[in-house]
């Protein structure tokens, strides 16, 4: 019998090749943006549901990933094969200075820190001119892949699907080799693997490297997405928004990212069309969610009759 | 550059770490006493803003805006704390932000729907309003000097009632150990209460004390926030005297690191080139002087290794 996880799994990249077969070009739009949201969040719960490291500054990394593609544009390059992978790279590199910074300490100062790294460069983003102070950088096009133009939506959705694809699967393979195991262990008892002779700091940098790296892609494409990097995609709000995407989507099962960007972005489109106000609705709902919602959409998909999880 | 003019940023400094020492004691009790991450602690401040605000356009009186104001923020604060986030207290920290975050979005949304996103402004009381000379060449407003002395007198009531009464010894017994203080009758519930109102109204109080400077809008609450868990960070989680250290040095580096600067870059590079460097450069230097801090000490000034 097939695992009932991949049964789900196979289910909402069904949904999502399908939208654009079925769908209006808005709703093509809204399933990319869900995908690079649930990307951006999937970075993070690799962080967060396997590191056991709470980042509150996580959009650092979409941000820098978005400016990446932004810079790109302005001067002129186009091309995603060149454009992806520099972000990728220029997202890693900050990673492991933040990382490596951050781990210095744990817990609640470690939360405070990763907001705090995010914020200064959110600051430097919204002032300096030559990354368009608050005005951010507007993209001319987006970015072509190896040769072939992704202007039509539909072209651009099923890119982000695959990427979407392989990144999940390089994650959830990650997670099962020795050294995800060793992450998954540091989270659970630093100091028992610490006395097994694990370096847990070095682990959990490599996780937060990988993770930061992930995020940075999702940037990248969602400055394709909007045509635009903005001081926006750096702003602490963002950062709360895939801390949220997270844990809708049930907190370590990586492919819960998807789910809890969908619920969160459908979520924010009907409210807002009830109201100017919703975030006074969203608020309490998430409030609601982590008090009384057990582990997320996934904890609820994977259930058992005996209320044991997968 | 005048004496004058480096006397009067380290004023300036002075009063913005005195500022964010008001936010950063209660943050870090509430994180000592009860292990609670309180994103939301930026709210009581903007509350304590808006409500001063305005009981100050309707009634005119400074000394009832800056009761209602700090009021306000206690109400809310103690409402909170016993409705929502006691039973927090045993979560995780990540459930502990998330909730706190989604306070964070209520309150902003709640306080523009009742006051518009224009924002309001405040006026110092009719007293303060004019400038004094404090040396010659060095006219100074006289509300600024005037909250840097109620943040300095904040001080010394606070360290006064931690060290030195009942409640205070409760307080700090609380945070070594909680357990052990409810095991011996005492009633920790209602101390979790007192020390969650105490740090809403110094937020709140600090809030309304910096209306009449700043702008009065949503978001205000965040903003120092952020600058507020660098001093908390730096000065050593959980330790009130840390928090007033780093709180000073966060205040002066913010301050004199946003006059000098320029003035520092303007020495080896083209004036356009500072001007468009300096603000960039000048917002991270408390980031930095976080960095560095990290590197050296990792517990933070004052804080115990865990």
């Amino acid at each position: 019998m097939i695992p009932r996880r991949l049964v789900v799994i196979g289910l909402i990249f069904a949904v999502l090749a399908a939208v654009p077969l079925y769908g209006a070009d808005y709703y093509t739009g809204l399933a990319t943006k869900i995908m690079i949201f649930g990307l951006a969040a999937l970075g993070l719960d690799a962080l967060v549901g396997i590191g056991g490291m709470i980042s509150f500054g996580h959009a650092a990394f979409f941000g820098i990933g978005a400016y990446v593609a932004g810079l790109f544009g302005k001067s002129g390059i186009d091309e995603g094969l060149i454009v992806w992978p520099t972000a990728i790279a220029v997202a890693a590199l900050f990673g492991a200075v933040i990382g490596s910074l951050s781990l210095r300490t744990r817990g609640a100062a470690f939360i405070m820190i990763t907001l705090a790294f995010a914020q200064m460069l959110f600051f430097i983003a919204a002032s300096l001119p030559a990354l368009g102070t608050s005005d951010g950088i507007g993209l001319p096009h987006r970015n072509s892949l190896a040769g072939h133009s992704l202007g039509r939506a539909v072209d651009f959705h099923y890119v982000v699907l695959l990427l979407l694809a392989g990144a999940l699967a390089l994650t959830d393979f990650l997670a099962r080799t020795p050294f995800g195991r060793a992450v998954d262990g540091i989270r659970q008892n630093e100091p028992r693997m610490g006395a097994l002779g694990y370096n847990p700091t070095i682990y959990q940098l490599a996780c937060f490297i990988f993770g930061a790296a992930v995020t940075g892609l999702a940037g990248a494409l969602v400055a394709n997405l909007s045509l635009f990097a903005a001081p926006d995609n750096l702003h602490w709000m963002t950062s709360g928004t895939l801390l949220v995407i997270v844990i809708l989507g049930g907190v370590g099962s990586l492919f819960g990212s998807v789910l809890g960007a969908a619920v969160l972005i459908v979520l924010e489109e009907v409210l807002a069309e009830v109201t100017d106000h919703w975030m006074m609705i969203l608020g309490p709902v998430l409030i609601a969610v982590v008090l009384f919602g057990g582990n997320g959409l996934a904890g609820f998909l994977l259930r058992r009759p005996h209320g044991r999880t997968s | 550059m005048s004496a004058a003019f480096v006397l009067a940023q380290l004023l300036n400094g002075l009063q913005l770490g005195l500022m964010l020492f008001l936010l950063a004691a209660g943050l870090t009790l509430i994180f000592g006493i009860m292990g609670l991450v309180n994103l939301a602690h930026g709210s009581f401040y903007m509350i304590g803003a808006f409500v001063a605000a305005t009981l100050q356009a309707w009634t005119g009186h400074f000394a009832l805006a800056l009761a209602g104001g700090v009021g306000a923020a206690i109400i809310l604060g103690i409402a909170v704390e016993s409705a929502l986030l006691r039973p927090l207290y045993r979560r995780g920290h990540l459930d502990q932000v998330l909730v706190t975050f989604g306070l964070i979005l209520f309150f902003n949304e709640a306080t523009r729907l009742l006051w518009g996103s224009g924002g309001l402004s405040m006026q110092p009381p009719a007293v303060l309003a004019s400038e004094i000379q404090l040396l010659p060449g060095l006219p100074y407003p006289s509300y600024r000097l005037a909250i840097s002395g109620v943040g300095c007198l904040v001080v010394v009531l606070l360290s006064l009632l931690l060290g030195r009464t009942r409640i205070g010894m409760l307080i700090r017994a609380g945070a070594r150990d909680h357990a052990m203080v409810s095991a011996l009758g005492v009633n920790i519930k209602l101390v979790y209460s007192l020390v969650f109102g105490l740090g809403a109204m110094l937020a709140g109080l600090a809030g309304v004390m910096t209306g009449p400077i700043i702008a009065v809008e949503v978001g205000m609450g965040e903003a120092i926030l952020i600058q507020t868990f660098v001093v908390v960070v730096l000065g050593g989680i959980g330790s009130v005297k840390g928090s007033f250290v780093a709180a000073l040095a966060v205040g002066l580096a913010d301050s004199l690191g946003r006059a000098f600067l320029p003035l520092l870059l303007g020495g080896f590079l083209a004036p356009t080139t500072v001007s468009a460097v300096a603000p960039a450069a000048a917002s991270t230097v408390i980031y930095l002087l976080m960095a560095a801090t990290l590197l050296w000490r990792p517990q933070g000034l004052l804080g115990h290794r865990r």
